[in-house]
């Protein structure tokens, strides 16, 4: 059973090393699409991993997988307790903490997503039901909604009542083509559920809000779903509409960003729209066929790896 | 809504359907709507005698405020409900965007 610790171990801090690799990268630009894979695959491997090292941890050792083990485990400790004349050994009291701290961190894994959803969906609602009220329709903007403010905001709410929505703002500041371009970005995240793909990176940061690993890939998966958008936009329409909505966008949303929250999230945003501009002005080649195969067997192996430990004895 | 809005006073159900005769509504359909407004909190309703008042819980600006700041403050809150087209930048950001766009135009203009 060390040998499962201690791979379950490898594989944990792999994923930790490697999501700080990978948020300094420079290639996800060039694809977006692989590297929200591989960051889908270090969350989840570093999950399954963190777990069932704590698990394999308790369990009985020679025993067929984390799994199996943890059940044994758990069946000795019952018949244990059961005959308190051999009382508990120093050993059995630290597998016992480590089966609590497994259990608790995949409570807190668990927990943290589905707050996360609840949190989301109730979000969405109210918004849902003030757009009713407040929101009319415009001729220069099909299938969307236009909020009366005169600031610069162009967004989408998803799910499956989705709704797209501009501001009025947004109506004077671009022409009919960037803005065409923009609902095409937004389409893009409404039609692919881009927020389904960022809802896990948001659940894990506000689990460990100190991690500074998790705060960096939830930003980078942040800005590569809108790179992911913006590549969509582009096959409908041309890039230079995107990129100089982008800019007009960035130009006067400075002079209008509003609260103090906004400061600290602005430091650690810095560059994003400047890096979008750049790869649709100045598009990169896309990532070779060999190196798209090492980022899938990464992503695959990462996840395969640990899980199969639950379940096969080392 | 919109009458409970540009009223500045509380309304009862009648005076609503009064200020939307040309909609020809049903009484009930208004007391089931403006029921609905109160019940998600977007209105405020108290007892006048035998019938029920309605108010605007806040004004459509404030509305429409906060609608925008959830919007606008996407990074800050990390809850990723709504999906902004483009974060807000800093100053600097801003202006080498402006740069970025003014040497775009002139290069397009020509």
């Amino acid at each position: 059973m060390l040998v499962t610790v201690g791979v379950l171990t490898a594989v944990a801090m792999t994923a930790v090393a490697g999501a700080t690799m990978l948020a300094s990268a420079a290639w996800p630009g060039r694809a977006p699409a692989a590297a929200i894979l591989l960051w889908q695959a270090l969350g989840l491997g570093w999950g399954l991993a963190a777990v069932g090292a704590l698990a394999a941890l308790a369990a009985r050792p020679a025993h067929a997988g984390v799994a199996g083990g943890v059940l044994a485990f758990a069946g000795d400790a019952v018949r244990q307790a059961a005959e308190p004349a051999k009382g508990p050994t120093a050993l059995t009291a630290f597998r016992v903490a480590c089966l609590v701290l497994a259990v608790a961190l995949l409570a807190l894994l668990c927990w943290v997503l589905a707050a996360a959803c609840a949190a989301v969906v109730r979000t969405r609602r109210r918004h849902r039901a003030l757009l009713a009220l407040l929101a009319r329709g415009d001729p220069k903007v099909p299938g969307a909604l236009v909020l009366d403010h005169p600031a610069a905001a162009a967004y989408c709410l998803p799910g499956l009542r989705s709704r797209i929505v501009v501001s009025a703002g947004t109506l004077d500041l671009l022409d009919q083509a960037e803005l065409a371009a923009v609902l095409a970005h937004e389409r893009a995240h409404v039609r692919e559920r881009h927020d389904l793909v960022l809802l896990p990176f948001t659940a894990l940061c506000r689990a460990f809000p100190r991690a500074g690993v998790a705060v960096r890939a939830q930003h980078a998966v942040a800005l590569l779903v809108e790179m992911l958008a913006d590549d969509r936009a582009r096959r409908a329409r041309p890039a230079r509409e995107l990129a100089t909505a982008l800019m007009r966008f960035g130009v006067a949303g400075a002079t209008a960003a509003p609260s103090g929250a906004l400061a600290a999230a602005q430091a650690d945003s810095q560059g994003d729209v400047a890096a979008r501009v750049a790869r649709l002005l100045e598009p990169q080649p896309g990532l070779a066929p060999p190196l798209w195969a090492g980022i899938c067997c990464s992503a695959i192996l990462l996840v395969v790896v640990p899980a199969a430990l639950f379940v096969i004895p080392l | 809504m919109d009458v409970l809005w540009d009223t500045a006073g509380p309304l009862t159900v009648r005076e609503v359907s009064e200020r939307l005769a040309e909609r020809e509504l049903a009484h009930t359909t208004v007391m089931t709507v403006l029921d609905r407004l109160a019940k998600k909190g977007f209105a405020q309703r108290e007892r006048d005698g035998r019938a029920w008042q309605y108010r605007p819980a806040a004004s459509r600006e404030a509305y429409v405020t906060e609608l925008m700041l959830s919007a606008l403050d996407q990074a800050g809150d990390r809850q990723a409900a709504l999906a902004s087209f483009a974060r807000s930048v800093t100053d600097s950001e801003a202006r080498a965007l402006r740069s970025a766009l003014e040497a775009f135009e002139d290069r397009t203009g020509d």
